[in-house]
């Protein structure tokens, strides 16, 4: 059975230095608020693990957390690229980060591979792209049953996965709906998970198929409305699309997002 | 007499006109979903638009902020995880049209979206990276790629092969074992090229109205192919200019 935890809580027990950690969300139920606290318990020398890296990440590696991005797409969703993402690469900005890069299809059936308790999972993808010359954890495969020429993918375990849900009980069940990405996958590929929740209630309402995960595959369930604001939360809040757009000018320069890092996360208050 | 309508109008209306009704097209976010959107309400109302965050059937009644906006979740079909859209929908071939952009795009049709100059661990400009596009280029019946058209975008070797379009040539998909079609046709702000079924290059095939074969040449990288007999496409209707408008001012809109 799931614990019940604050935010601050369950990041404290659940994520160390040096964690491969997933932050997951397919541009839907992205967990801001649980990377913002990741901000603030400095932690560092993750490594990041997630499809679509977009603000959340641009800001916990313009934080310093990451020194180490495995993804398939690093971008502000409709708004353009991700400058922190973009300084890192390119000027080792605050830290090197290290880069290992698939595809989507790559990255999906990597966690499909780690909640299956496989070594790897077989997609037809990549051949001819040059993304294979430079992952080890991309390699070609020969099929037993027919002889040609698949590609293997490494299953991916981390340490932990952080998402945020629709609702839980107290016994830590989750309801999710609407567009839920590899959400399920990425938890159920973790060694630990914690999941954010708009509401605990302590009867669910029965509807067939909305529990995504049940409460004994989850390590900790918090409470955070909003918490992924920004994003959106299907059902309880829209997207904050202006946050989105002002990104792009509040990351652009080092000092103007280390300010409103400090001001907006550091230094924020918090709710217990 | 200036046109009275946009470049990108013109490219925009031109690449929902490649869609045909009644077909399944993978969208990506930008321009391919501005012209699958078009076509669906224009011309090809039964258009199935396949978006990677797993909504498949998706009737958005204004343009998606990004692939995985709720509206696309709410005005679905069905809505499915990431693994099964690429796994069961994508990869066996169910899809016929894939519809991508380009930072980079060589003669062939191969695509880069991931670093531009310098080399992979240190490149001049680090680009969003692959996403869906590997698989939706190696697995649709066809692709339609569009793009500005630039001597930076349009280059004789893209820096980074993201997304494989003819390879090297002739023959090179069926060797590299990719069951789609391939790049046929890319739609620019100047005109339509198309790959040659022999030489898989891409061919300059149609103009925009008011464009000419040497301003193409002239944003191209490469000794441009140009067809025998070239072509002048429609300018956009008045029904498809207000549709596109009405929907570009959906993205500005308070939703």
């Amino acid at each position: 059975m799931a614990k019940l935890v604050s935010l601050a809580e369950g990041v404290a027990d659940l994520i160390r230095d040096g964690d491969m950690v997933a932050l997951e969300g397919f541009t839907h139920l992205i967990p801001f608020a649980a990377g913002h606290e990741i901000i603030r318990q400095r932690r560092r020398d993750l490594t990041l693990v997630r499809m679509t890296p977009d603000v959340i990440y641009d800001k916990l590696i313009g934080a310093g957390c990451a020194r180490r991005l495995v993804f398939s797409w690093g971008g502000n969703p409709g708004v353009g690229s991700l400058h922190r993402f973009r300084d890192a690469v390119q000027n080792s900005w605050p830290v090197p980060l290290e880069l290992e890069e698939h595809s989507h299809a790559g990255m999906a059936n990597r966690y499909v591979a780690g909640a299956s308790g496989l070594p790897f999972a077989v997609l037809r993808g990549y051949t001819g792209t040059d993304l294979p010359r430079h992952t080890a954890n991309i390699r070609p495969i020969e099929c037993p049953f027919t002889g040609e020429t698949l590609t293997a993918v490494a299953a991916l375990r981390p340490d932990v996965t952080v998402v945020h849900a629709q609702r839980a009980d107290r016994a830590g069940n989750v309801q999710m709906w609407g567009i839920t990405g590899v959400q399920k996958e990425a938890v159920l590929a973790a060694r630990r998970s914690l999941v954010t929740v708009e509401e605990i209630v302590d009867d669910l309402e029965p509807v067939p198929g909305q529990v995504i995960l049940p409460g004994w595959a989850v390590t900790a369930v918090a409470h955070v409305p909003g918490g992924a604001h920004p994003s959106y939360t299907q059902g309880y809040s829209v997207r904050d699309n202006d946050f989105y757009l002002a990104w792009d000018a509040i990351s652009r320069e080092r000092a103007g997002f280390q300010e409103w890092i400090a001001r907006h996360v550091l230094d924020a208050e918090v709710p217990a | 007499m200036s046109p009275d309508y946009t470049a990108d109008e013109m490219m925009t209306v031109a690449a929902a006109r490649q869609l045909r009704d009644g077909t399944a097209c993978f969208v990506g976010i930008g321009l391919p979903s501005t012209a699958a959107n078009l076509a669906r309400v224009t011309h090809a109302p039964n258009l199935v638009l396949i978006y990677e965050s797993g909504c498949l059937g998706a009737k958005p009644d204004r343009l998606p902020l990004s692939i995985g906006d709720g509206v696309l979740a709410d005005t679905a079909d069905a809505v499915v995880s990431v693994p099964e859209v690429f796994n069961y929908w994508l990869q066996p071939g169910r899809i016929d049209v894939g519809f991508l952009g380009a930072a980079q795009l060589d003669r062939y049709g191969n695509i880069n979206t991931t670093v531009i100059g310098g080399d992979y661990t240190d490149p001049k400009v680090r680009l969003p990276g692959a996403g869906g596009a590997p698989e939706i280029a190696a697995s649709c019946g066809e692709v339609v790629v569009i793009v500005r058209q630039s001597l930076r975008t349009f280059i004789d070797r893209v820096d980074f092969v993201t997304s494989v379009g003819y390879g090297t040539g002739p023959s090179d998909r069926e060797r590299l074992g990719l069951r789609g079609g391939g790049p046929k046709t890319v739609i620019t702000d100047l005109g339509v090229l198309t790959a040659d079924p022999v030489t898989c290059e891409l061919t300059l095939t149609r103009l925009h109205p008011g464009v000419t074969v040497d301003q193409v040449r002239a944003a191209t990288g490469w000794p441009l192919a140009v067809a025998e007999e070239v072509t002048v496409g429609e300018p956009p209707t008045a029904a498809e200019l207000t549709v596109l408008r009405a929907l570009e001012a959906t993205k500005k809109a308070p939703h």
